[in-house]
């Protein structure tokens, strides 16, 4: 076959679905326990994140020694899953979990090593991403904060935006400027760096979502020193360490199930006895779902067994996050019809509007859909 | 996909390739290719796939037989392949010796039951059974006195209208009426209408996923070779974002009829619902995908796919009639959104999860 597009089918191993068993308890007992609600707005939670490391859930796959389990890249799927689900508030070791610190274990020293990654099994740090600039989104290449190599250290200037939770994080993984691009290769001299966000000479700013929320930042590097050791890798090289962190980014159930809540809710506000037109759309929905989880556990298990499914993972982001952003507008129409209220009316309302609300960012973030339409298109021999 | 089922893929591909090509096939003005095709495909054991050696089959297994469909959807075949396939997993289910030659199945479409009365004659009609005017036998779900039966049939008994599908194939309504089987069995255990639904959902899903990979690869070979405004239409983005969405409709088709087959490979018993989920959630995706991914392949193509000399008709076509055998889209997704609705929002998640 000339177009090499890849998706066998993969099928969870049991000891997955024995750790779902037990995710769902923990979750059930930490909600009837009151540490979380499951309500839209998930704050950052430090104590839901200190108890899912004292359970081994953070950097499960990671070796022991740094507290980790040396479990599979599917069982942390399965936990994943579970947890977005239930709207878990993970949100202050998710980034950490998911992509930090698979970083650090692959470039940092040792002593970062030794250092950092115990605390982020732990649960007590948080990390976010700084790649955008002012001038710089999905052209990431384009960015041009400054790294300059000194005795003391590597100096930062210069400004990230749109940096999610830059405000709640002790560190950042960013990408830097340590010289010019080559005029053979534009992507040439970024380089990626560890960044202790406590450090003299970094400030945020807030940049407020439309509803309010402050999740986004901007983010000012004032003659910030970092260690020597704070780059990740080698100089210069950033564009060849991305690839197989981009997978897992892209691969993943939060790239479908970010609005997920909407489908769980709608079924129940629907009730026992859909008519035609509500069956239809019910059933639909959950013919794309299942569709997408099957593409995204194939792509996990691609993962696991060592491969590097780029371009079938920007394939499940591109699908799973226009099915996530449609979600919601489909759910409305199909609720058009219910008269009586089934018991969460106010309840399902209230979810609906929320997730309206963050659907627009849904191909935005992490990728934006011309970017990844880019990609496949590069992957069937296109460009 | 495991070593046999390579190796089926292999000789599948390889005979297509040298009699069933589908510009020889569009290019000839007859039919004279089909008799080679067929007799290489039947000595090959393509044909009977899924059906043990015992009973006169090829004993390849569910995943290969699978794999034949997949090979015969990416070359458009224009033969009763999937229908004698599926035909010879009823009989089996009926353990009833293979006849040899092509067959069809019944009923295939939504509302239509066929029963076996106890004096052993059959009655009911079929609606829409692709090649039934054309080939030897038909192997029949009926209502029998004590349950499910599996019948076997002279086709030339029943009484066939006359009719063709949106691909020219000819797909007929089947009047059973006084017909007397040449055999007849109570079916296995668990097999019964539905399950034939499924397993030929399935079958159809896969062809389509096969027809969508063709559909993809031609239209990138066309998008690099053709030129316009100066260069090849594949370097303008407008073009490759097209392009890249029929790569992730073709995606999905495939990633969900090979999760399909290897669920129906490695099932127990057709009336566990997971099975519903996994074949109903194909047969509605893939569905969707032959809609987008016809559309977007004749955009791709401009005017000259537009026409009868150019092959893309003959994948495009039968999505469109493929997609409607055994129930469309909306029938799958009313039953399986009654199903959901059920069980409540935790219920679906359960589901999901366990399929």
């Amino acid at each position: 076959m000339s177009v090499a597009i890849q998706f066998d089918p993969i099928r969870l191993p049991p000891e997955a679905e024995a750790l779902r068993l037990e995710v769902r308890e923990f979750l059930k007992e930490e909600m009837a326990a009151g540490t979380f609600d499951g309500t839209p707005d998930r704050r950052p939670n430090p104590e839901f994140s200190r108890k899912v490391g004292e359970k081994g859930w953070i950097g499960i796959t990671w070796p022991k020694k740094y507290g980790g389990q040396e479990r599979s890249f599917l069982e942390r799927y399965v936990v994943n899953e579970e947890f977005l689900i239930a709207r878990a508030p993970t949100r202050k070791h998710f980034t950490a979990d998911r992509q930090s610190g698979p970083v650090l274990m692959k470039y940092a020293s040792d002593a970062i090593k030794e250092d950092i990654l115990p605390r982020i099994t732990r649960g007590e740090v948080s990390f976010c991403i700084g790649m955008s600039e002012p001038d710089s989104g999905s052209d990431l290449f384009a960015a041009k904060t400054k790294a300059e190599r000194t005795d003391d250290g590597w100096l930062i200037n210069g400004r990230k935006l749109w940096t999610s939770l830059a405000h709640e994080s002790d560190y950042m993984i960013g990408l830097f400027r340590t010289s010019a691009p080559t005029q053979e290769n534009r992507r040439h001299g970024l380089s990626q760096f560890l960044v202790d966000m406590s450090l003299p000479g970094i400030s945020t700013q807030p940049v407020l979502h439309p509803n309010g929320n402050h999740e986004f930042n901007e983010v000012i590097f004032d003659n910030a020193l970092l260690p020597h050791d704070y780059l990740m890798g080698e100089a210069d090289m950033a564009w060849k360490q991305a690839t197989s962190e981009l997978a897992y980014e892209r691969s993943g159930s939060e790239r479908f199930l970010e609005t997920g809540q909407v489908l769980f809710e709608l079924v129940d506000f629907i009730g026992e006895n859909p008519d035609t037109r509500e069956a239809e759309g019910l059933g639909r929905l959950v013919a794309q779902l299942h569709t997408l989880r099957r593409m995204s556990i194939s792509v996990a298990g691609m993962l696991h067994a060592g491969k590097e499914p780029v371009l079938e993972a920007s394939v499940v982001k591109d699908l799973g996050t226009v099915w996530e952003q449609a979600l919601p507008s489909v759910a409305r129409d199909l609720a058009a019809f219910v008269d009586k209220d089934p018991g969460n009316r106010m309840r399902f309302e209230e979810i609906l509007a929320h997730n309206i609300t963050i659907a627009p960012k849904l191909t935005i973030q992490g990728g934006t859909t011309e970017v990844l339409r880019g990609i496949v298109a590069r992957g069937l021999g296109l460009r | 996909m495991d070593e046999a089922q390579t190796l089926v893929t292999d000789a599948a591909t390889r005979i297509f390739r040298d009699l069933g090509d589908p510009q020889t096939i569009n290019a000839a003005g007859d039919d004279s290719w089909r008799e080679p095709l067929w007799t290489a495909l039947e000595e090959a054991g393509l044909t009977s796939a899924w059906v043990n050696d015992e009973l006169g089959g090829a004993g390849a297994g569910i995943g290969s037989g699978f794999a034949v469909l997949r090979v015969a959807g990416e070359f458009a075949a224009a033969l009763p392949l999937a229908e004698t396939l599926l035909a010879g997993w009823l009989l089996e289910m009926g353990d009833i010796m293979l006849p040899g030659g092509a067959m069809s199945v019944a009923p295939m479409q939504r509302g239509d039951s066929i029963t076996l009365a106890s004096d052993g004659t059959l009655s009911g009609t079929a609606r829409a059974v692709t090649f039934a005017a054309e080939v030897e036998h038909l192997a029949v779900l009926a209502d029998g006195p004590d349950g499910p039966m599996v019948a076997l049939v002279n086709a030339a008994d029943c009484n066939c209208s006359a009719g063709r599908n949106m691909a020219g194939e000819s797909q007929n309504n089947v009047d059973f009426s006084g017909v007397t089987p040449l055999q007849s069995a109570p079916a296995r255990a668990g097999i019964d209408a539905q399950a034939l639904k499924l397993m030929g959902a399935a079958t159809r899903s896969m062809q389509m996923a096969g027809a969508l990979q063709t559909i993809l690869e031609i239209a990138v070979q066309y998008a690099e070779e053709r030129v316009a405004f100066g260069r090849p239409i594949g370097k303008f983005q407008a073009v490759q974002h097209n392009l890249a969405r029929l790569g992730e409709e073709a995606a999905a088709a495939i990633a969900i009829a090979s999760s399909t087959a290897y669920t129906i490979e490695t099932l127990e018993d057709w009336t566990n619902g997971g099975v519903f989920l996994e074949i109903a959630s194909a047969k509605i995706r893939v569905g969707e995908a032959a809609g987008e991914g016809a559309a977007i392949g004749h955009q791709a193509f401009g005017a000259i796919g537009f026409t009868k000399e150019h092959i893309l008709h003959r994948f495009v076509q039968r999505l469109w009639s493929w997609r409607d055998d055994f129930d469309n889209e909306a029938v799958w997704a009313v039953e399986l959104g009654r199903r959901v609705a059920a069980k409540g929002g935790e219920g679906l998640w359960h589901s999901l999860t366990a399929a």
